[in-house]
């Protein structure tokens, strides 16, 4: 391992010790926290009831959902805009300050429109990450060197192979930038949205627990969140990692 | 010398003029009226002041840009807004794909044309082992310097056997001992395949070294001004620079150079 990936093992463990110290020692109250060991054992016992299994499913196809349709339909409507550059110079001002807006005080509009189901969480989830897809989109596609380009074209590629061959690999590090801000945002968008008006969901739940003072309930599915979090991070920088690795990177 | 006056023209561009629409609106008179013949096997070189339409010529001749008026032919077919086969070309920007290694890069267009599999590495062998890539043909483009790379573009342009080589600048990006040996290498290149060459470049040294036959062009809207034979013997490498005769071509090139040159700037001075 790496001294920087060793300091930065140091200082998470370290944290959490810290964290595990101050709450059994009553630095932090019962009430404001419970000791990160009883947070993982209260998780082990609630998944091994199962009594959380059907909202993690929940959560987790709508983040799948919300992520899949940013991903598809950001890059579809980047390569438009980008295919369209009269389109683009009228749209920019917008999607430049586009996350300046607060979505979720749209969240009861929603509830009205698609009724009290999947589709506001899955759409809010949608809505906070296809903007980030369709900004690296185009800055990927802005970046395929002309020259690039030119070589297809003396290949004698036409324009489908060209796309396919050649700008879409050569624009694949922005892409992957966009795919990992919009499974970051799914999650945001998705967990929050059930936080607020959902009736089921991992967000419901620990607003659920907040509500009725079940602290180790709350802090339990916190817990879950980081993790799951953390992990599919994990997977996507490996994932980065591996391609850039590819390139001599 | 290598020119004649026969109906044998490889390549040939007949009041050949390119206009561009402008940013503002207006249109930009790039280049021409431009006549040319290249001839089968010749070395021809063009110099001309920055900006004055060289690469523009260059796009219309391998058909990547279609000409405003006027007619490309190669190999007696007229060139119509699309690559024919049998011409390649090398750009001075790095055109290596950064997400395939050396061999892929090479064999590139070979595999899109359908060449059978034996016959692809076959071709993709010997080129590397002609531009001295062996040690890299598992090698990234991001793990080669500027020069090396510029031999990957030129190995995966030899590899579809070109018979008319265009290059734009190819070695404008690189230091100039590593120009000299490319140089060579090009030269031993235009040898060894037969191919006609035709080369861009805004090195006079290098286009009185190589070439057999130079263009001037003047300042924008890009016309040919001058046409200098060499008279350099088919074997030839660098050390012509010693020659008496390399010094008088260069200075004649400068002589016709400096006053378009002069006039390019001077017109980018006026245009502000």
């Amino acid at each position: 391992m790496k001294r920087a990936t060793w300091i930065r093992t140091l200082v998470i463990v370290g944290f959490v010790l810290l964290l595990e110290a101050l709450c059994r020692w009553g630095a932090i109250g019962r009430m404001t926290m419970i000791p990160p060991s009883a947070m993982a054992e209260h998780l082990w016992k609630l998944l091994q009831e199962g009594r959380y299994n059907g909202d993690i499913v929940q959560t987790l196809r709508n983040v799948l959902a919300a992520f899949v349709l940013a991903v598809v339909g950001g890059f579809v409507l980047g390569s438009l805009l980008h295919a369209w550059p009269r389109a683009r110079r009228a749209v920019d001002p917008f999607l430049a300050t586009y996350y300046a807006i607060p979505f979720f005080a749209f969240y009861p509009l929603l509830v009205v429109i698609f009724g009290l189901n999947a589709a506001p969480v899955i759409l809010i989830g949608f809505l906070f990450g296809v903007v980030a897809m369709i900004l690296n989109t185009l800055n990927g596609l802005d970046r395929i060197p002309p020259v690039l380009v030119k070589t297809a074209r003396i290949a004698g590629l036409g324009p489908l192979r060209t796309a396919l061959l050649v700008k879409l690999p050569s624009a694949a590090p922005q892409l992957f930038t966009g795919i990992k801000l919009a499974i970051a945002y799914s999650f945001i968008g998705v967990i929050a949205a059930e936080f607020i008006m959902s009736t089921s969901g991992l967000g419901y739940s620990i607003a659920y627990a907040f509500n009725n003072f079940d602290n180790r309930t709350m802090y339990a599915l916190m817990l879950f969140i980081i993790v799951l979090v953390t992990v599919v991070n994990a997977f996507f920088h490996v994932w980065e990692r591996r391609i850039m690795a590819r390139r001599g990177l | 010398m290598h020119r004649s006056s026969s109906d044998a023209a490889h390549a040939e561009l007949k009041g050949v003029v390119r206009v561009y629409p402008a940013a503002d609106g207006g249109k930009v008179h790039a280049l021409g009226p431009v006549d040319l013949r290249l001839v089968p096997g010749e070395f021809y070189s063009i110099v001309g002041p920055s900006g004055c339409g060289k690469s523009t010529l260059l796009d219309v001749l391998a058909g990547l840009s279609a000409p405003t008026e006027g007619e490309v032919f190669f190999e007696g077919q007229p060139v119509a807004g699309k690559v024919p086969p049998g011409i390649g070309v090398v750009f001075q920007e790095d055109a290596s794909f950064p997400w395939l290694t050396v061999e892929d890069n090479i064999a590139f267009g070979l595999r899109r044309a359908g060449v059978d599999g034996a016959e692809v590495d076959r071709r993709v062998s010997w080129a590397v082992g002609f531009m001295g890539l062996e040690d890299f043909r598992r090698a990234y483009p991001a793990q080669l310097s500027g020069g090396m790379r510029q031999r990957v573009c030129i190995a995966r342009t030899l590899v579809t056997q070109p018979r008319l080589i265009l290059l734009d600048e190819p070695f404008g990006a690189l230091d100039a001992q590593t120009r000299l040996l490319m140089g060579d290498e090009l030269l031993r290149l235009w040898r060894e395949t037969g191919a006609t060459v035709m080369l861009i470049t805004h090195a006079l040294d290098e286009a009185a070294m190589l070439s057999d036959r130079i263009g001037v062009m003047s300042a924008r809207p890009g016309r040919l001004i001058a046409d200098i034979c060499t008279g350099w013997p088919r074997e030839r490498d660098s050390r012509i620079a010693a020659d008496e005769a390399f010094g008088a071509i260069t200075s004649r090139l400068w002589g016709l150079l400096r006053e378009e040159s002069l006039k390019a700037t001077g017109m980018a001075g006026a245009a502000r």
